[in-house]
């Protein structure tokens, strides 16, 4: 890594493919009249790692929610690749969704947690519960299928919580500042089994986060994002090779990766 | 650029918060309880034998007649005595007031699960609940007992009355309260009305209706007995209401307290019933049935 570590042309790291989906001149003002997001224009590609980045009420979790159609914008559209090769737009694919909480129903266990989404789908119990306890394991949490929510450390929530999520095998997985409320080691921890599942699980990851050192670790490309209104400032790719593991967190590349990206985010907003 | 091995943290390394963890009951017991719960049960026991000798002590030593204040031991040994008349009269009060009950969780519930559905209805109904809860029961109940002639009937909807609403509104508000991100996520995975209701709303609004359970079972009681006070009647089908009554004309006090007492084990023990039902369906998860070690 000898060369310029932040490619300036913005999805230049895109997987080369047609985007999996497409934010168009997207805006959302709330019924108070605060406008969240302003005129948004991204693609998403297949397969890429993600980060929207920016400052509390920059309108990130928000565009999220748009994408995961939790929310519908006021003006522009999102749209989906479409399932055949003619370009049309297609419907809203199964997606994962991680919450900043882990958000799981207290009153069932692990294994019954991870099997919602599959049993909100008419899958076979046996098939539900054989795939969620695989899913479980893959998160690392082999033996802990029968523990309640409140048996389980913060942490192992989210592991969970990422389990459901990707229980579906989803083509795209989004996650709202998913490690936000966890401490530093827990968080490190998190950090890399989740890159180690999407290398493995090759979806589409879009990651929100307010840390410049967590984008940076996990991300291809950086999406920065400033408030009042909510908008897109800078997008910029992150050129270090995975895997990415401690070696590259106490790098001296990560540290300029690092240095150039707060740099640039601070350019954004203005500080 | 090799991929790395699958994800396989052990978790037990991830920073566990162990104080996450609920403190599992490790003390010692004694005769089949833990060693802390004795205090507990004996402290109340001696207070309350204490009590019965000074009150039983106070009757001899002054000669109250028995029909003014009877002593402890006559009001046992009247229990023991006109235990036959008493245990009938007993079984009637329970059958009305389990029955009511029943009628109270079934349209509680009921209606909870609609108002919900349909927040015309709530506007429209919910009114109308609120004013049957605060009218008081005594005054609506001759009204009730003259048009639904049958007296076992009035009694019956007196008791419901009365047991209906703590339901109704815990029910409503657990209801309401199921975590908004899991809803969104049941949206987002495109679950139908039934599922969101069924996977998720019942079971959050579950230790709401618990807690409304419990308060509605010592309330449909006093429904009934009240109801039976209003209603007067006699017979050899009375409850212990119309026991206490027909006791007090007669100035058989000491079997005016037997029936009281009756009335209130019975009330005790359906409190530790819905108290215990409550905590075995709520330990595994609800914060209310965990311990915590501080």
């Amino acid at each position: 890594m000898d060369t310029a570590y932040l490619s300036t042309s913005p999805a230049a790291s895109a997987s080369g493919t047609s985007p999996l989906v497409s934010v168009r001149r997207v805006s959302k003002q709330f019924a108070n009249g605060t406008l969240a997001v302003r005129d948004v224009d991204l693609d998403l590609g297949a397969g890429e790692f993600i980060s929207l980045l920016g400052p509390s009420g920059c309108g990130k979790s928000t565009l999220l929610r748009m994408i995961a159609g939790l929310a519908s914008p006021s003006t522009g559209a999102i749209e989906w690749r479409g399932a055949g090769q003619d370009g049309a737009a297609g419907a809203r694919p199964d997606l994962g969704f991680v919450f900043q909480d882990p958000t799981l129903m207290p009153w069932a266990n692990a294994l019954a947690n991870v099997m919602l989404p599959l049993k909100l789908k008419h899958v076979p119990r046996r098939e539900a519960a054989e795939r969620a306890a695989e899913m479980l394991a893959l998160v690392g949490l082999k033996g802990f299928e029968n523990s309640y929510p409140r048996e389980l450390s913060g942490g192992m929530k989210m592991r969970v919580s990422i389990a459901r999520a990707l229980v579906m095998r989803p083509k795209i997985l989004l996650m709202d500042e998913p490690f936000a409320a966890l401490d530093e080691i827990t968080r490190h921890r998190l950090n890399d089994d989740l890159l180690q599942l999407w290398w493995k699980e090759r979806f589409t990851a879009v990651f929100v986060t307010h840390s410049v050192f967590e984008s940076v670790y996990l991300s291809q490309r950086i999406v920065v994002m400033a408030a009042r209104p909510g908008r897109v400032m800078a997008d910029f790719a992150v050129d270090a090779p995975y895997p990415r593991d401690d070696l590259f967190r106490t790098s001296a590349d990560y540290a300029s990766l690092c240095r150039l990206a707060s740099g640039r985010l601070k350019e954004a907003i203005g500080s | 650029m090799s991929a790395p091995a699958t994800a396989t943290a052990s978790p037990a390394h991830d920073g566990t918060d162990a104080e996450a963890r609920p403190v599992l009951d490790r003390e010692p017991h004694l005769f089949g309880l833990p060693a802390s719960a004795w205090p507990r049960l004996l402290a109340p026991l001696c207070i309350g034998a204490l009590a019965l000798g000074l009150w039983e002590f106070l009757v001899r030593w002054n000669e109250v007649p028995s029909y003014v204040l009877p002593g402890p031991l006559l009001i046992g040994q009247t229990l023991v005595e006109d235990w036959s008349t008493l245990s009938g009269s007993l079984w009637i009060t329970l059958r009305i007031t389990f029955m009511a009950l029943a009628a109270a969780v079934f349209f509680g519930v009921t209606l909870a699960v609609l108002f919900t559905q349909s927040k015309w209805l709530e506007m429209a109904l919910l009114p109308y609940a609120v004013i049957l809860q605060v009218t008081p029961i005594v005054a609506i109940a001759p009204l009730i007992i003259i048009w639904a002639g049958d007296i076992d009937l009035s009694l019956l909807i007196c008791a419901w009355i009365v047991a209906f609403f703590p339901i109704l509104s815990n029910t409503i508000l657990g209801l309401n309260s199921a975590d908004h991100n899991l809803v969104d996520y049941f949206k987002l995975h495109g679950a139908t009305r039934w599922q969101t209701l069924r996977f998720l709303k019942l079971p959050a609004a579950l230790p709401y209706f618990l807690a409304g359970l419990k308060i509605s079972g010592g309330l449909a009681l006093i429904g009934a007995v009240v109801a039976e006070f209003v209603a007067g009647t006699g017979g050899s089908a009375s409850g212990l209401a119309y026991r206490i009554l027909e006791s007090g004309y007669q100035l058989k006090i000491p079997r005016v307290f037997a029936a009281l007492i009756m009335i209130s084990l019975t009330g005790v023990a359906i409190f530790l019933a819905t108290s215990w039902i409550s905590h075995l369906l709520l330990r595994r998860w609800h914060e209310s049935a965990l311990k915590r070690e501080n």
